[in-house]
């Protein structure tokens, strides 16, 4: 096991309603933990118990009702929108679970998206999106569009973007949900590397006990509230 | 407006929808179309009547008459008019004056044999010195005294006997066409000219319908309008003959304008909406990419000017072929009444830079005011719902 010192992530008094159809809707009570840097942690939990909507907060596309959710040291629950959008482009690479590649951009230019919101001049882009596309073993995909490729390669194409920016975490919601056994392997692998060998903090929401092993620890989630006697 | 969205994201996006963006961008250019063929007609008319007058000759109704038709200045009018000393002087020593009357015939069109109206211009020995204009393309000019006439490129092509070498028959007498004259698409291409003498005695006309003079000096204008407009004797009206022309344009320019301009905005509105209706099933179809992007750190303004460029392109995609379909329109010549003088004119589409920027700054308007609403709700999406949209 690394060491974890310094918490990355403080989440304290966490809570999150939603209002459906007149009814409030309470999905995250009181939530308090905390994830160390260069953590690799697993969020798992029935449906509807919050995970998601636990890393959508910790991702900052969402914001809590009370409580409060540093990052990096940085209280993110009080920050404007705009003031959110930039955080997230410098802080945050996102792994969904069916991509959410842009369809009409080659590879390339989908892990080149996120550095079109820095001040990196084209020659640089293109060297950290080879870089990366060759780190997830897709050299010779550049050019393709998402269609042409398979849920596996896809996924690949999604983790070089979200780790292009070099950001302090790395969110991943049910990653391998949509993958065969041998490309999910592919794709836990790949996210233990970019834990082990970049140092990436890596919170993870999945169904799959499986791929939680990949994990250095695992947080249950019960109606909103984390279960403890389940750590 | 730093987008950051590549644009290559916004017109690929475009292409992969191909048909919905073939016939949105389709509505639009017929649009467009419809707007810059009534803007040509207009300027096509305009250019026609005002390029018929010169900006240095000055025309000579009776007050208040408006055309030459209505007109009547007598002889003894003519004479001191003529007489003027701002009037120029041609090489041979003679004034540079022509004393014109108008008559209207009826002729037969080759094309469907249904009669209109045709002007025929009686006009001095410097009527043709005075418009530079005019030249004679084929034959010869008429003989003063004779019954031969000379008929304008348009007339000859669109009249029965009006060709060179034909015979028209008109007050009781025969007259043969013995040139054609190219005036340049002014009015004058739509007039038959003969001696004005002649014309006067074959209609019994003891009457002159105008005066056209070529001034010294342009600025010797306004003190011979002053002293003939307050010469007691006289009862005219003095006019520079540009400005005589553009006036008789207005009328049937101003109609062509309204009624075209009602049609456009009618046809933009069913455009507008075909756009809002693209672009909004855009925005739905692409909910998780905007729900992404967003995610990625790309700001709302951002998503607002992707989707509002993105109608833009639609517009001057829709903009650009309207206007090819519309210049094509150019190969065409119209005639229609002029209800000023009560003949037809002949006149084509006229294309210029003004047309070409007004068209397409109606078509950017309409994709912008198409793909505003749609693109407001892209840039106002909430990023975890969208997220869920897949």
């Amino acid at each position: 096991m690394e060491d974890f010192t310094e918490p990355i992530v403080q989440i304290r008094q966490l809570t999150k309603s939603y209002r459906r159809g007149g009814q409030i809707i309470s999905v995250l009570t009181n939530i308090s933990f905390d994830i160390n840097s260069g953590e690799f942690i697993a969020l798992m939990g029935p449906s509807g118990s919050g995970k998601s909507t636990l890393l959508n907060l910790i991702a900052g596309i969402d914001k809590p009702d009370s409580g409060s959710l540093k990052v990096n040291g940085r209280d993110i629950a009080t920050l404007s929108e705009a003031d959110l959008a930039d955080w997230r482009a410098a802080n945050v690479g996102f792994i969904f679970q069916f991509y959410n590649l842009m369809p009409v951009l080659t590879a390339f230019e989908n892990v080149e998206l996120p550095l079109l919101l820095t001040r990196l001049s084209r020659d640089q882009r293109q060297e950290r999106v080879e870089l990366a596309l060759s780190m997830v073993g897709l050299t010779d995909r550049v050019e393709h569009y998402p269609s042409e490729l398979s849920g596996g390669q896809q996924q690949r194409v999604a983790i070089a973007r979200a780790f292009i920016t070099d950001p302090v975490i790395l969110v991943a919601d049910e990653p391998t949900g949509d993958l065969d056994r041998a490309s999910a392997d592919d794709i836990l692998a790949m996210l233990q590397r970019l834990n082990r060998e970049m140092g990436k903090t890596i919170i993870m929401v999945t169904h799959d006990p499986y791929a939680a092993k990949s994990a250095h620890s695992i947080r249950h989630l019960e109606k909103g509230e984390l279960d403890v006697t389940n750590q | 407006m730093y987008i950051s969205i590549p644009l290559s994201y916004i017109w690929r996006n475009l292409i992969a929808r191909k048909l919905t963006t073939l016939l949105t961008a389709g509505g639009m250019a017929l649009v467009v179309f419809v707007f810059a063929t009534v803007l040509m007609l207009e300027e096509g008319l305009r250019k026609t009547l005002v390029e018929t007058g010169s900006p240095d000759n000055v025309i000579i109704t009776r007050r208040s008459a408006g055309t030459e038709v209505q007109s009547v200045v007598d002889r003894d009018q003519a004479a001191i008019v003529e007489n003027q000393p701002e009037v120029a002087y041609s090489t041979n020593g003679l004034r540079l004056a022509s004393k014109e009357t108008i008559v209207l015939i009826s002729l037969a069109k080759r094309s469907s044999d249904k009669a209109s109206n045709v002007l025929i211009r009686g006009v001095g020995q410097k009527g043709i010195e005075l418009r530079p204009q005019v030249e004679i393309v084929e034959g010869r000019m008429f003989r003063p005294g004779s019954t031969e006439i000379i008929a304008g490129k348009s007339v000859a092509e669109r009249y029965y006997g009006a060709g060179i070498g034909e015979t028209l028959r008109f007050g009781q007498r025969e007259w043969t066409v013995v040139g054609i004259m190219d005036a340049g698409k002014t009015g004058f291409d739509s007039e038959i000219w003969g001696d004005v003498d002649q014309l006067m005695q074959t209609f019994r006309r003891p009457v002159y319908s105008s005066v056209i003079l070529k001034l010294n000096d342009p600025a010797a204008f306004s003190a011979l309008k002053t002293r003939i407009e307050t010469d007691p004797r006289l009862t005219l009206e003095v006019k520079l003959e540009s400005v005589f022309y553009a006036e008789q344009s207005q009328l049937l320019a101003n109609f062509i304008r309204y009624l075209g301009m009602m049609l456009s905005i009618i046809f933009s509105i069913g455009a507008i909406i075909g756009a809002m209706i693209t672009m909004y099933a855009s925005v739905a179809n692409r909910a998780t990419e905007i729900g992404t992007m967003r995610a990625l750190g790309f700001r709302r303004n951002n998503i607002l000017s992707a989707f509002l460029l993105e109608a833009l392109m639609l517009g001057a995609a829709g903009g650009v072929v309207g206007l090819v379909l519309a210049s094509f329109m150019q190969f065409f010549t119209i005639s229609t009444m002029n209800w000023q003088s009560f003949s037809e004119l002949a006149f084509s589409f006229t294309l210029n830079i003004a047309i070409i920027t007004k068209s397409l700054a109606f078509a950017l308007i309409m994709g912008g005011v198409g793909g505003f609403l749609p693109a407001a709700r892209a840039a106002g999406l909430n990023i975890v719902d969208s997220l869920r949209a897949v």
